[in-house]
């Protein structure tokens, strides 16, 4: 087995390198994979695309190679020609891969953080903006004058 | 010859060794000089800037000679090259490992240093002086990162007769081009970070300095902009299913910088023309390159194969970590301590100019702040609890992408909005005409397109506000209908260059984002296997397999397989990806083989050949897809003409500076 690069950074290696670990020609999906029914088959790659492959970085089992992802592939296929549902499909992966297979991470109280933070950020931003903005209202709003101000100003006017 | 050889690349070590001792006079002795006023300090910093980028040249030719020459005695060239790899494969395998790309990495890192100190003739001494020096922090930093834990000079006793050979995924002309335009970008802005943290330090900050710091942010963005575009089609092409954004953390890593990068572009103007939004533009500046800094540590570090991985081999990672948190620490710290002392600058009602690049700051923020949650908090949450998730595209496309519409929708208003109170109500009614050609060209597009689908129309109709309402501005003043035909023209060519500077850059975005809504909702992929001779129908098109020839290249053996691709019984192109096996590795890739038809690609890969005959084969139609990057160029060239204006205005007018090199010649005689 050839170890992947680590150390090399550029955008397609990483996919690369897991490319090389599972160092077979095949590409993704293969025609031999799929459902004769177009509709369900393109349920089976709607799924796929939300479906890590475990093995790989940041790869869905739709895009990886790897003989793990066509494994999960068929068994997608599977579970979607017996009948059930996307979400149980899904489900279903959860339950025996564990939620690592999920691409998009359930709406959970320790991924709470991960779905709210862009959410929060915003928030702040936009509180923050607004109490600025009245601050600076109240701050360029002159000061009412003085009782000695008036007296003052009123002098003035009389000295004329 | 090997004498020789083993003379330079020594010679190249000596000087890497002596850059780190030339950053480390730079990191002190300039700042020291500017806190005690003392001219002659001060006055060493464009020297030690200009030493140390020659030095680490000098270091880097070195590797490069090791490379052209294949000298194994060297422990990097061996395992990263080959004899018989093409020469230009042997030149950008410099930077396509890890000791060698922190080493170029470095490279710009000086380089900068040096344009600072040759461009900055104008800047105040101090300040120069206090910017180099805290670029001399960075570069020492990394030079001893470099020095002592990722020497690509380590030599081998007995040097093998044959390398290792690069990743052939790499050996292509992307590896020349996407890395030292990515680091000259990423890099770039350390200068904006180290100006921010000098006039921190000097505690002066004024309009004056983000007129300096301006064409400074404008270059490293362009450069990003180019390196991540470029890097984009790289992966579309060479990866081979058809992708183009991964939302891989290696790619987030770079565009997380171009996200605030951009913020801070659009901060610096408010600050640069109304001496306000001082704080939050500095904020920015630090901001930028700590997640610079953050995504080197990313790609460099192993953390994202996986934390366990991190934690076997370590040494790398924990220099980088710390290098990270002391800078990162460091500036937050200086800016807490300085920014309560900066007065506050021109005041400005929400419905403004400013208003509006503020809103543009608020959800740039708001979008970095989505991609930064989504790449670090697997890592985080592993390493505090154990439990493992992953965050892919689906999550990204889905907090991402609806920050970017209100995005598209403020643009054109932005572009007309008065300075300091500005009427909505009238820009609106200036953008009416905008508002009829968007409306009704998104919905021809939408019919043309197959008119089955009303997201996309509605996806359509953001992007086409943000082209046609960042070209209207120039419309607008033109008045052709107003002045007629020969004076709108020399109106058209004497509009100031921030008017043509803005209006590309939006236009950019609105490209790009046209070729992403088309492109997502409309693309067309086909998986088959083809026997020869076999005639297929793919959509609009025929497909004939004619069958496969075997090619000999220079270092890979490959397998050639022609198709027919024909429109209504016309003749368009021969496609011929191939699968080819590098004969030093042995490792297997396939390239792709693509033709452009306008803006849209019809692109091909071969995948397993089948006990029969047949080729497994995938047909990608990809309609507008090639706007997606052609916007990137709009984009840089937008940037690009507001730096070259930048130039203009910089400094002292040219009039003066002659009277003063007359002066100084008739001193000198």
């Amino acid at each position: 087995m050839i170890k992947p690069k680590k150390t090399q950074g550029f955008i397609a290696v990483l996919f690369a390198s897991l490319w090389f670990l599972f160092a077979q020609q095949a590409l993704a999906v293969n025609p031999d994979e799929m459902l004769s029914d177009p509709k369900l088959e393109q349920r089976a790659r709607e799924i796929s695309k939300e479906v890590r492959c475990v093995v790989c970085q940041n790869q869905s089992i739709d895009d990886s190679n790897a003989k793990l992802a066509k494994d999960l592939r068929i068994l997608v296929r599977e579970r979607i020609k017996a009948g059930d549902s996307d979400q149980q499909v899904l489900n279903y992966l959860v339950d025996r891969y564990g939620e690592f297979v999920l691409l998009k991470p359930r709406f959970e109280l320790h991924t709470l953080l991960l779905w709210i933070g862009g959410p929060v950020i915003l928030l702040i931003g936009i509180v923050f903006l607004i109490s600025a903005a009245r601050k600076r209202k109240r701050d360029s709003e002159p000061m009412p004058l003085s009782e000695k101000e008036k007296e003052e100003l009123e002098d003035l006017f009389k000295n004329e | 010859m090997p004498y020789e050889n083993s003379m330079i690349i020594e010679l190249g070590h000596y000087a890497l060794i002596l850059a780190l001792v030339v950053s480390a006079l730079q990191s002190v002795l300039p700042v020291w000089g500017a806190l005690k006023h003392d001219t002659r300090l001060t006055a060493t910093a464009p020297t030690l800037a200009y030493l140390s980028f020659a030095l680490v040249l000098l270091a880097f030719l070195a590797l490069t000679h090791a490379y052209i020459t294949s000298d194994f005695s060297v422990f990097n060239v061996f395992e990263n090259s080959h004899t018989d790899k093409p020469l230009i494969y042997k030149i950008s395998g410099v930077w396509g490992n890890h000791e060698g790309s922190i080493l170029l990495w470095v490279l710009i890192l000086v380089l900068f240093g040096a344009l600072v100190a040759a461009f900055g003739k104008n800047l105040p001494a101090e300040l120069k002086a206090t910017t180099l020096g805290t670029q001399g922090w960075v570069s020492f930093a990394f030079l001893l990162f470099v020095v002592t834990a990722s020497n690509p000079f380590l030599r081998l006793e007995q040097p093998p007769v044959q390398g290792q050979d690069l990743n052939p995924m790499l050996q292509d002309i992307g590896l020349a081009i996407h890395p030292p335009l990515l680091y000259i970008g990423y890099v770039g802005f350390s200068i904006v970070f180290s100006f921010a943290s000098a006039a921190l330090l000097l505690g002066r900050l004024d309009a004056a300095w983000a007129r300096w710091v301006r064409p400074w942010v404008l270059a490293s963005w362009i450069f990003l902009t180019l390196g991540i575009a470029m890097g984009s089609y790289w992966a579309y092409y060479e990866l081979g299913w058809g992708g183009w954004w991964f939302w891989d953390p290696v790619e987030n890593a770079s565009f997380m910088p171009w996200l605030t990068g951009t913020a801070l572009m659009h901060s610096a103007l408010v600050m640069e023309k109304r001496d306000s939004l001082k704080v939050w533009t500095v904020f920015l500046a630090i901001v930028t390159f700590s997640l610079s800094l953050l995504g080197t540590f990313l790609v460099r570090s192993g953390v994202l194969t996986s934390v366990h991985a991190f934690a076997v081999d370590p040494a790398r990672g924990i220099f980088i970590l710390t290098i990270l948190i002391i800078f990162i620490c460091g500036s937050l710290a200086l800016f807490a301590m300085r920014a309560p002392l900066l007065r506050k600058g021109g005041i400005f009602a929400p419905i403004s100019r400013e208003g509006a690049l503020v809103m543009n700051n608020l959800f740039l923020t708001t979008a970095t702040a989505a991609v930064f949650f989504g790449t670090l908090y697997p890592l985080i949450l592993e390493a505090a609890t154990g439990d493992k998730i992953s965050v892919g595209a689906p999550f990204f496309n889905l907090t991402f992408a609806p920050i970017m519409v209100p995005v598209l929708i403020m643009m054109p208003f932005g572009q007309l909005l008065a300075w300091k109170r500005g009427d909505l109500w009238g820009v609106t009614q200036r953008l009416t005409g905008a508002f009829v050609l968007t409306l009704l060209s998104a919905i021809a597009l939408g019919w043309w397109m197959g008119g089955n689908h009303i997201f996309a129309v509605i996806g359509f109709g953001f992007a086409l506000w943000a082209i046609f309402g960042s070209l209207w501005e120039i419309w607008d003043r033109v008045q052709l209908k107003k002045v007629g035909p020969v004076r709108a023209w020399k109106r058209f060519w004497g509009l100031p260059k921030t008017v043509w500077s803005t209006a590309l850059g939006h236009l950019g975005i609105g490209l790009t984002a046209l070729g992403i809504v088309t492109t997502s909702v409309y693309e067309t992929e086909t998986v088959l296997v083809m026997k020869p001779g076999e005639t297929r129908q793919i959509g609009e098109y025929d497909v004939t397999y004619k069958g496969n020839r075997d090619h000999e290249g220079p270092n890979y053996v490959e397998r050639v397989a022609y198709f027919d691709l024909k429109q209504d019984n016309k003749f368009l192109h021969e496609m011929a990806p191939t699968k080819r096996v590098y004969n030093a590795s042995g490792r297997p890739m396939s390239e792709t083989s693509i033709v452009s038809f306008g803006f849209s690609q019809v692109y091909f890969a071969v995948g397993d050949e089948t006990e029969d005959g047949g080729i497994v084969t995938r047909i990608y139609h990809k309609p507008l897809i090639l706007l997606i990057w052609i916007g990137c160029l709009v984009m840089s060239l937008g940037g690009f003409i507001g730096m070259i204006d930048r130039r203009l205005r910089v400094g002292a007018p040219k009039p003066a500076q002659k009277q003063r090199k007359k002066q100084q010649q008739g001193a000198a005689a």
